[in-house]
């Protein structure tokens, strides 16, 4: 097996990825040939980039390759293992569907935008995520993050004719340089105690850390892996930056973008730093549960589609990180077993996320385009018009909401088996956690449920609300097909579940020396375990034949009263009034309103209402209402602190009077100064 | 595996058969104590019965989810009732799905019926889809936190094993963290089946009601469906209930003499917790919508206090 060359393999991809980059600007008078290049390279490097996943996964050994720079901290050297592959593999799945999904999208940009442009950072995003995913040393990763987060504000910014989209923008660039400097920071300290930049020597130099030197290097790279990941209560960019992108890209950023977060936290947490004390694991448990409420919670206020979606992003991430968490206390604990599955949930689930999320993302997108509206409120009937984009955003609405037989049910079930264990594998009162981690789940779960019954049936079902939705029509083929691959990867993953397990055994070889994924499956392979007798199992694909064997008997029910009696389409009681319209319709608005009222401490709902009255004073002629929430975070947290950088800055000013001689005073000084610390022995 | 069909089989059987059963009783039980009449114990089957004969009327504005959505809601209900031991401990499909199965396939089948209410594109349908999602989304943290306290005596998910476990400690319901569990899941229960106070299920006043407006525009055969469905529903969370508390006479083999002894106790059983309901549902008003998340929250409470109780005793 050792033959299989997946650094060759890998290096195409990277390679066809570069191509299309500089094909893409080289082209740019060509819009039609950029969009070719656009497909053609970046499926071609997913193409690549997945076979070498797959080969990389199968073979088990991680794969190293360097190619030194002459400077003896900067080395460009890769490492291809376990952990990296998976994340490879993710960014291949999404790569490719956004590829051939982009193609029929971007023929709207023709003639109105620079697909060359667009092309470029299109290939550039994918480059820069697969050489973070790879990179074996502390100043390529660096390098490749700020390249993946400037990149990306490029695409943020692509409709930048925008206000909203230039703030949006500007917001998420100056959190990206704050993500960047704590990683930087958290770097240089590892450097400190290694002596290299290489990830390698980090691992080995993790028992010379200080218990204090560990607590600071896992804050920093904690808030610089949380910012990018979108952790509340660093989201605030997320549901501003992802909406304002053009749809694929949005797709991207939500898939596989943030998770750069989470496998930086991966990388670091359970391989860089040494065992970390498991009070850090309940934090991280922690803050993923606050993710996951929250995020949902104010995604149920949402009827921005793709804000919506953007709000759901922060939820899963935070799910994925109350697996995390959970593997952390579990390692720290001596429970390796139970840690690995918990880390295979929290994996299972970056991949399931990485998909629906683009999947439902790809459906807003393809919304979007046929109607020209992001606001609910505006759209509505489009399962009629538009019955393949319905039927996938279904999909990808169950699997995002963790119902069986879906994917995302069964990561959800994994997550709650390790937070079920982890009541017996941890003693004193944190034990306490686990279960009231479980019960947040649950509530996180419903009301995931809740919101996408809002955001589906809103959109597509009943009547449409305007004249835009009236007139949508179906998305073009190509986009239907990036859509097609991904729910069918979403069924796939879910029923397939047990055959797909495997897949996690080098990874937990990797980061925890523990391989489980024989223990996980019983049952002639149909069954998901973590232990028959104690832990639980469960079969996404005996429940996905069994629901399809019981629909049987009600079909034969109906059918053999539908002898005598023909159904009939009517219309709907409509409490005799003439003829229902769309105006009689329940809003999104008015379907989150309960939530609303019982949240309503959290939201601090503010509302204006405007009646018009013409004869009676209880018929109003024309009803004007205007709701609000408050955003907590913006305006509690990052206002107070904007405004005091601000006065610090005022402070400041005094120093800088204009004068260059003060100013080459000031220079002066500063070297002497450096000069005096650094000749010192 | 051909054993295992035929226990599911006759299961399936039971399920579908005792489940309008209960809804009967549960009605004549509550008309009694009201001094009505009240309709034949065997009403249910007849509604059903004629229902099945009859024609529908599907709205214009509804999609295909409007008629997928019986099936889906039948066939989960149905599923989850495979999964669960009503008579013996050893439940044909619990292999194959513990009670977090359950969980999440009752709302798959809620996830269907709130699209199906919004379908028909009234606004009846919206508000009751609303007000179900709403009440089982605060709902569903009592219902984790209450099973995840029984789960771990049992150190399983697995429902065959919690009921093996339960059945060999029979008098553990005495215990504090079972009775407050018992509380919470009660509380559940009673808003999961959408019964007073939380919700009227005999109410078809738009203020008030919330499953009856989301199948409002459903009628026919497909109502049968719902209604058999909801039935179906309620009987497996009534058994759920009494089958983790109060595991006695759980037979522990598929033999005829202990599945008949078994039948024996589970009706038995199930006739006590109807009568509880009922009484409940008889000397309670039905609470305004915005009480109900308080009711809930005292059933959380009671939960915690349940998990706070396992670890302390």
């Amino acid at each position: 097996m050792n033959t299989l060359p997946v650094g060759a393999i890998f290096t195409l991809s990277a390679a066809a990825y570069s191509a299309g980059a500089l094909a893409s600007l080289a082209a740019w008078r060509k819009p039609a040939l950029c969009r070719y290049i656009c497909c053609g390279s970046g499926l071609a490097g997913a193409v690549f980039g997945g076979l070498a996943a797959v080969f990389g996964i199968l073979q088990g050994t991680p794969v190293r390759w360097s190619v030194s720079s002459g400077i003896s901290l900067i080395a460009y050297s890769f490492d291809y293992d376990a952990l990296a592959g998976f994340f490879n593999l993710t960014l291949a799945i999404l790569a490719g569907a956004v590829s051939i999904y982009s193609f029929s999208y971007l023929k709207d940009f023709e003639g109105k935008r620079n697909i060359g442009v667009f092309g470029f950072l299109f290939h550039l995003l994918f480059l820069s995520l697969t050489i973070v995913f790879t990179a074996a040393n502390a100043f390529l990763f660096l390098i490749a993050w700020e390249v993946m987060a400037l990149v990306a504000y490029g695409l943020v910014t692509f409709y930048h004719e925008d206000r909203e989209t230039r703030r949006a923008g500007l917001l998420y660039i100056v959190m990206a340089h704050i993500d960047a400097g704590c990683l930087l920071l958290g770097f240089a300290l590892l450097m400190q105690v290694s002596g290299s930049g290489d990830f390698a020597s980090f691992r080995t130099a993790a028992v010379h850390l200080s218990s204090s030197q560990q607590s600071v290097a896992f804050v920093l790279f904690f808030l610089g892996f949380g910012i990018k990941a979108g952790v509340i209560p660093f989201h605030i960019w997320l549901p501003a930056a992802h909406p304002v992108a053009p749809s694929n890209i949005s797709a991207l950023l939500s898939g596989i973008v943030l998770k750069a977060g989470i496998y930086g936290m991966a990388r670091m947490f359970l391989d860089g730093l040494g065992v970390l004390p498991s009070w850090a694991g309940l934090l991280v448990l922690i803050v993923g549960v606050a993710s996951a409420v929250l995020g949902v919670l104010y995604a149920l206020m949402e009827h921005d589609l793709k804000r919506l979606l953007a709000y759901h992003s922060i939820e899963n991430i935070g799910i994925i990180l109350i697996g995390l968490g959970a593997a952390l206390v579990f390692r720290v604990a001596g429970h390796p077993q139970l840690a690995a599955v918990a880390l295979i949930a929290a994996m299972f689930h970056t991949v399931n996320h990485a998909i629906f999320k683009c999947l439902l993302f790809l459906g807003a997108g393809s919304v979007l385009h046929s109607t020209g509206t992001r606001n609910m409120e505006k759209l509505g009937g489009l399962i009629r018009p538009m019955p393949a984009t319905a039927f996938c955003f279904l999909i990808g609405a169950v699997a995002i909401s963790g119902l069986p037989p879906l994917n995302g049910f069964v990561s959800e079930w994994l997550t709650y088996q390790s937070l079920l264990a982890g009541f017996g594998a941890t003693g004193g009162l944190t034990r306490i956690l686990f279960p009231l981690a479980g019960s947040m789940l649950a509530l996180t779960g419903a009301l995931a449920a809740t919101c996408f019954v809002k955001a589906f049936a809103i959109t597509f079902l009943a009547l449409p609300r305007s004249a835009e939705s009236r007139n949508a029509h179906e998305v073009p083929r190509s986009m239907l097909v990036g859509m097609g691959w991904l729910a069918i990867s979403c069924v796939a993953l879910g029923i397939g579940a047990t055959w797909f397990l495997p897949v996690f055994d080098a990874l937990t070889e990797q980061l925890l020396g523990q391989r489980v994924g024989a223990n996980l499956i019983t049952g002639s392979g149909l069954v998901l375990s973590v232990g028959v007798h104690h832990g639980g199992t469960v079969s996404t694909a005996v429940i996905g034949i069994a629901l399809l064997v019981l629909v049987l008997p009600a079909t034969l029910l109906v059918l053999i009263g539908a002898k005598r009696f023909a159904r009939r389409r009517g219309p709907t009681w409509d409490c005799g009034l003439p003829g229902l319209s769309a105006e009689n319709e329940f809003t999104a608005t008015a379907f989150s309103k309960p939530l609303r009222m019982i949240f309503s401490a959290l939201y601090q709902p503010r509302r204006e209402i405007q009646a018009v009255f013409d004869v009676s004073p209880y018929y109003p002629k024309e009803i004007r209402f205007e709701s609000e929430i408050e955003p907590t975070f913006e305006k509690r947290l990052y206002v107070p602190l904007k405004d005091l950088l601000l006065r610090f800055a005022t402070r400041m000013r005094a120093i800088q009077g204009g004068s260059i001689h003060a100013y080459l005073a000031y220079i002066f000084v500063t070297l002497v100064l450096l000069l005096l610390f650094g000749v010192r022995p | 595996m051909s054993g295992m069909l035929a226990k599911a089989g006759l299961q399936l059987a039971l399920v579908l058969l005792v489940a309008p059963l209960l809804s009967g009783i549960i009605k004549t039980l509550k008309a009694r104590l009201q001094n009505r009449r009240g309709p034949n114990i065997l009403q249910t089957y007849r509604d059903i019965f004629k229902l099945l004969r009859k024609g529908m009327v599907i709205p214009e504005t509804a999609s295909w989810i409007f008629p997928a959505t019986p099936y889906i809601v039948f066939a989960t209900a149905a599923l989850v009732g495979l999964m669960i031991p009503m008579v013996a401990t050893d439940a044909p499909l619990s292999l194959f799905g513990g009670v977090l199965a359950v969980v999440y396939l009752l709302a798959l089948g809620r996830f269907f019926l709130a699209l199906g209410g919004l379908d028909a594109g009234s606004s009846f349908g919206g508000l009751g889809s609303s007000r179900e999602m709403t009440i089982s989304a605060i709902a569903e943290p009592t219902m984790m936190l209450a099973i995840f306290t029984v789960a771990l005596a049992a150190s399983s998910t697995n429902l065959s094993e919690m009921a093996k476990v339960a059945v060999s400690q029979s008098w553990k319901f005495l215990a504090p963290s079972q009775m407050l569990a018992f509380a919470a899941l009660f509380i559940v229960l009673i808003a999961e089946t959408g019964r007073i106070p939380v919700d009227n299920p005999a109410t078809h006043l738009e203020l008030t009601m919330i499953h009856e407006a989301m199948i409002l525009e459903y009628s026919g055969p497909y109502l049968a469906l719902l209604e058999w469905g909801a039935s179906i529903k309620q009987l497996v969370l009534m058994t759920l209930v009494v089958n983790t508390f109060f595991p006695f006479g759980l037979s522990s083999d598929w033999t005829a003499r202990g599945l008949g002894l078994g039948l024996l106790y589970y009706l038995t059983k199930m006739f006590l917790l109807a009568c509880l309901i009922v009484l409940v549902e008889t000397t309670n008003a039905k609470l305004r919508f915005f009480r109900v998340p308080e009711l809930l929250m005292v059933s959380f409470i009671f939960g915690a206090l349940a998990l706070i109780s396992t670890f302390l005793f």
